[in-house]
């Protein structure tokens, strides 16, 4: 006690915590909770965005409606489908080059920070980049598969559901491998160099020292970056959006809401419907973190 | 030591491979805004351009208010990552050291946010911005970016202030100075690596948004940058030039701002996943 009462970093002092705390939850209460809760009262109703005034009170029949549209449900799963696809390979990918990047070698500095550079540039940015590549006259790789004769013919890759998706998702690859390369390679390196010698001279060769000695030790890593990626993946907005459109059978729920809330909702009245499906989307993204943070906490304990 | 040398042969041809993946995209940006029109609608595109044209990049300023675009982003996100560090650090700074009720509740309440959908509050908060008179006004962003990135800005710095030694704060204390000027004096100039990493990351992340800004600033003149390269686009005609050269202008400064900060950046990012 005595010594709480000589020590004032650690006296009580909730005036200045209030005041050095105020503006943030001010900022976060603005910007994040009230619209959350204007978004699920808009829900109720059947209403357009541009006659606020015009609107009928529909209770929570917008969230029946919801499961009954096969465009919601047809993107619920585009966007299941992009996120498992991206994220896996991403996460095999990033620790492939980040068991690279823990080895010293020449060049190693020149492909940490190659590396960084497409995380670190607009999705609007690298989404323009590939769809130009992936052009079916004009495009680079249409021409490279060509004079490797592996097609006769250009493919128009972002018109057809078999190769628009997949193009989608090499886009988000290319962007977003590199955070899992960076994740994965800081915990890679606090792993002490004692538990490979200890391995070395049980005999164990390399593949087994992964395995017993290198995966465990990074798996809390890919754990927490796995999360950050698929709740990022599951919100894809940029890289469809500019690069189909959600044409070809590619559009995600980010793409079919903004549309929904913005073009059918403006004079239409759907805003409230687009209301309810921006609540059903932050419901699944929200048990989806919980889900996660819940097997994160078992495998702590 | 045949064996050896095999082994390092792949391990390269595996370097040159990651290499070749992540930076051809961008020389292929690169040679395509300075190809002449009739090479760069061609069928079969040679690896080096035999031509230079600029043309590109004369279009993209004088074709349109590019110039104007870049100086929005440069305001909006330069904004946004003074006034998240001013806000974020202050409330950091009080949830590492400050006593004071409630403050797992603050923390739940900030890292929440952190996994809002942004399309979930679009709607409405284009409705408030629009009530408060805020759509097509640098506000109109900069306060949102804000409450994105606050979040990892108050995680990360508060990690940063509980591992500063307690001496100095006690020995200003002890000297009398009063709670605000010891974190403005004391504190936070030792904080400065870490308010140099959050910040890259706020403003990479401010420059780099698209949905809000697309939905929030409605006139050409007021779109950021990634906004007008997604307008370039027409009904008709995709004029892939200048949106190759519109993309190697903002990338440009995002290389040198990595090759600079990279350990800085890589810190920023990390801190927070790999502490837990």
């Amino acid at each position: 006690m005595s010594k709480a009462r000589s020590d004032p970093l650690h006296k009580s002092d909730p005036i200045y915590a209030l005041f050095f705390i105020i503006p943030s939850v001010f900022v976060i209460v603005l910007i994040a909770f009230w619209p959350l809760a204007q978004t699920f009262y808009n829900s109720l109703f059947k209403s357009a965005l541009m006659f606020p005034q015009n609107k009928i009170f529909v209770g929570l029949s917008n969230y029946g409606a919801l499961w009954q549209d096969p465009r919601f449900v047809n993107d619920l799963w585009n966007t299941v489908r992009f996120t498992g696809w991206s994220v896996s390979i991403e996460t095999v990918l990033g620790i492939l080059v980040a068991l690279m990047l823990n080895k010293k070698f020449k060049l190693r500095g020149l492909v940490r920070a190659a590396v960084l550079v497409p995380w670190a540039i607009p999705t609007v940015v690298s989404s323009e980049m590939w769809r130009w590549m992936y052009n079916d006259n004009y495009g680079v790789i249409n021409s490279i598969l060509m004079s490797l004769h592996i097609i006769k013919q250009p493919i128009v890759f972002l018109a057809f559901p078999a190769t628009a998706m997949p193009a989608i998702i090499s886009v988000d690859v290319w962007k977003t491998t590199p955070f899992m390369i960076l994740l994965i390679l800081a915990g890679l390196q606090m792993i002490p160099d004692e538990l490979y010698e200890a391995a070395r001279i049980d005999g164990a060769n390399a593949w087994q020292r992964f395995w017993s000695v290198t995966f465990p030790m990074i798996r809390p890593t890919i754990g927490i970056a796995l999360i950050f990626r698929s709740l990022d993946a599951m919100r894809v907005f940029d890289i469809v959006f500019i690069m189909t459109k959600g044409a070809a059978n590619t559009e995600t729920l980010s793409v079919y809401n903004q549309w929904t809330l913005f073009t059918r909702g403006f004079i239409t009245p759907y805003f409230g419907y687009g209301s309810a499906m921006s609540v059903m989307i932050f419901l699944i993204i929200g048990v989806l973190a919980i889900f996660y943070v819940r097997m994160m906490k078992i495998r702590l304990d | 030591m045949k064996y050896k040398n095999l082994r390092k042969v792949i391990f390269y041809i595996g370097v040159i491979i990651v290499l070749l993946y992540f930076l051809f995209p961008f020389y292929w940006a690169v040679v395509s805004s300075i190809r002449p029109p009739e090479e760069l609608f061609s069928s079969h595109p040679t690896l080096i351009p035999f031509h230079f044209d600029f043309e590109s990049y004369v279009q993209v300023f004088t074709e349109r208010p590019f110039a104007l675009n870049i100086l929005n982003s440069t305001i909006v996100a330069g904004s946004a990552t003074l006034l998240c560090l001013v806000i974020g650090s202050i409330a950091a700074y009080a949830i590492a050291r400050l006593k004071f009720a409630g403050k797992v509740g603050i923390m739940i309440l900030i890292l929440m946010v952190s996994m809002f959908p942004q399309v979930s509050i679009l709607g409405a908060l284009f409705q408030i911005l629009r009530s408060f008179k805020l759509i097509n006004t640098y506000p109109g962003l900069i306060i949102p970016y804000i409450a994105l990135t606050l979040p990892l800005t108050v995680w990360t710095l508060q990690n940063f202030f509980r591992d500063m030694p307690h001496e100095l704060e006690e020995a200003a204390y002890i000297d009398g100075s009063g709670k605000f000027n010891t974190f403005w004096r004391i504190v936070l100039p030792l904080a400065v690596p870490g308010l140099v990493a959050t910040g890259l990351l706020t403003f990479i992340f401010s420059w780099n948004e698209f949905l809000f800004a697309l939905t929030f600033e409605q006139l050409p003149n007021m779109y950021t940058v990634p906004v007008a390269i997604s307008m370039f686009t027409g009904y008709y005609v995709v004029p892939w030039g200048q949106i190759m050269a519109a993309s190697v202008i903002v990338t440009a400064p995002l290389v040198i701002l990595v090759l600079i900060f990279q350990n800085r950046i890589i810190s920023g990012m990390t801190v927070g996943a790999v502490k837990g």
